[in-house]
């Protein structure tokens, strides 16, 4: 019988660990000014930004908080705010 | 592969709520510091390969941050190797694919940090170039040893402080400056050699797909800010990453059968070294209170003039 070496984990299995528990602040991302251009979808180092047509948002499970979508959005139409919980 | 065109530029639909726009190959969960650059360089990689892609990837920050077992943060095949030795597994991964018959419409790529490329792993990257296998090796170079706590590597820039490189009365850092590894890998005598950063993304994802489409061993470098290790704001990483290419201080160039075939040009966009350095902890020591170190500054603005002149800049 065939046995594997070492260990092994299912693809993609992280997305049990919720790191939206980290946050102390978080992006609010404000449906106003946006030119579709997706530059917070390619920047997220998380890549869990979700949404189409001028509206999108974090996934707040996994949102780390870093900021960097806030910050590189060409039209700043994402605003950091304090988490509160 | 993926569509070229739909994952640089405009991300595809998403198919439902909550769904991320793309289903990054990386997936979310994994425990990379809050806006790691690694991670995005990462994420951008793999995305850029797509699904038929094998991967072993050395130890580091990049390996324990998305694989804590039993999880793993990886939707392709992929295999942790030894610090040392990810060039040589995928060489093995490679060959065996060929004996299967298998070899056809894959890509194999090795990867590892700045430490496991070009201190530890230089043996074995090396052997893999040599050998011909038809490989990309992808470093990301944060510049220090990371998860064991920041020590100095080949790679670490000049009077950058690390804590094997401290700062002081008797030091202003690291002391060498970094090692051309592009330039060893391109003296292998293999067909592409790029670097890159996650400033750029759609470049960097348009050399991995390049990169991809070339036979023979590939060689490129991806400059990933680490907020943890460069002490600069997790929102930083991208303006940190670009601040680097427009200084000078990081050229970004491709080189083709040895020779220098494209560089990103910073022309009238050029900042003065010291932009660069102010906004990280890790050069701090050169801008406190009575430090003297114009002569040092003028060292690094060095740095970045002879990189402009050689790669013609601007
Ligand atoms: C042979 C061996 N020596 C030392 C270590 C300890 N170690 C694990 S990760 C690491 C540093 C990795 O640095 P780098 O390759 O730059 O990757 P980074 O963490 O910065 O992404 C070290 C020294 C090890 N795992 N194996
Ligand atoms: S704050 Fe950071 S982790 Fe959260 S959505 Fe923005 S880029 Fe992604
Ligand atoms: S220490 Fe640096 S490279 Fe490692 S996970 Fe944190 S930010 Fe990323
Ligand atoms: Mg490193």
């Amino acid at each position: 019988m065939a046995r594997p070496i070492g260990t092994y984990s299912k693809p993609g299995s992280s997305k049990a660990n919720k790191t939206g528990s980290w946050r102390t602040e978080k992006p609010v991302f404000l449906h106003d000014k946006c030119t579709d251009c997706r530059i917070c979808v390619i920047v997220c180092p998380d890549g869990i930004i979700f949404g189409a047509d001028k509206i999108y948002d974090p996934d707040y499970d996994y949102c780390k908080g870093c900021g960097i979508c806030a910050k590189e959005c060409p039209v700043d139409d994402i605003k950091m705010v304090p988490e509160v919980r | 592969m993926r569509n070229l065109e739909t994952s640089t530029e405009k991300a595809p639909k998403p198919k439902k709520e909550k769904e991320p726009v793309v289903e990054w190959l990386l997936a979310a969960g994994h425990r990379a510091c809050s806006g790691c650059g690694e991670a995005l360089g990462a994420k951008l990689v793999m995305d850029a390969a797509g699904p038929n892609t094998y991967v072993a990837t050395a130890t580091g920050c990049l390996e324990v941050f998305s694989t804590p077992y039993p999880e793993s943060a990886w939707r392709m095949p992929w295999i942790h190797s030894l610090f040392e030795n990810s060039a040589a597994v995928a060489s093995g991964i490679e060959a065996s694919l060929i004996a299967q018959g298998r070899d056809k419409d894959v890509n194999i790529i090795a990867q590892g940090g700045d430490g496991g490329t070009a201190d530890i792993g230089i043996g074995c990257l090396s052997g893999m170039l040599e050998r011909g296998h038809n490989i990309l090796y992808v470093c990301y170079d944060n510049e220090a040893y990371m998860n064991t706590g920041v020590q100095r590597s080949g790679l670490t820039p000049f009077d950058a402080r690390t804590s094997t490189s401290p700062s002081g009365k008797l030091s202003w850092g690291n002391k060498t400056n970094k090692k051309d590894l592009p330039a060893i890998a391109a003296a292998h005598h293999i067909p592409y050699v790029a670097t890159a950063t996650v400033g750029y993304p759609n470049d960097l994802m348009a050399k991995v797909k390049k990169a991809l489409s070339i036979r023979g061993p590939k060689y490129i470098q991806v400059h990933v800010p680490c907020p943890l290790g460069w002490i600069h704001p997790s929102d930083m990483t991208i303006e940190v990453a670009k601040l680097a290419v427009l200084t000078g201080l990081i050229p970004i160039y491709e080189m083709e059968n040895g020779v220098v075939t494209k560089v990103r040009k910073i022309g009238k966009n050029r900042r003065p070294a010291e932009e660069y350095l102010k906004v990280q902890g890790r050069f701090r020591h050169l801008f406190a209170k009575g430090a003297d170190a114009e002569e040092e500054l003028e060292k690094i603005r060095q740095i970045a003039e002879a990189n402009i002149k050689r790669f013609g800049l601007v």
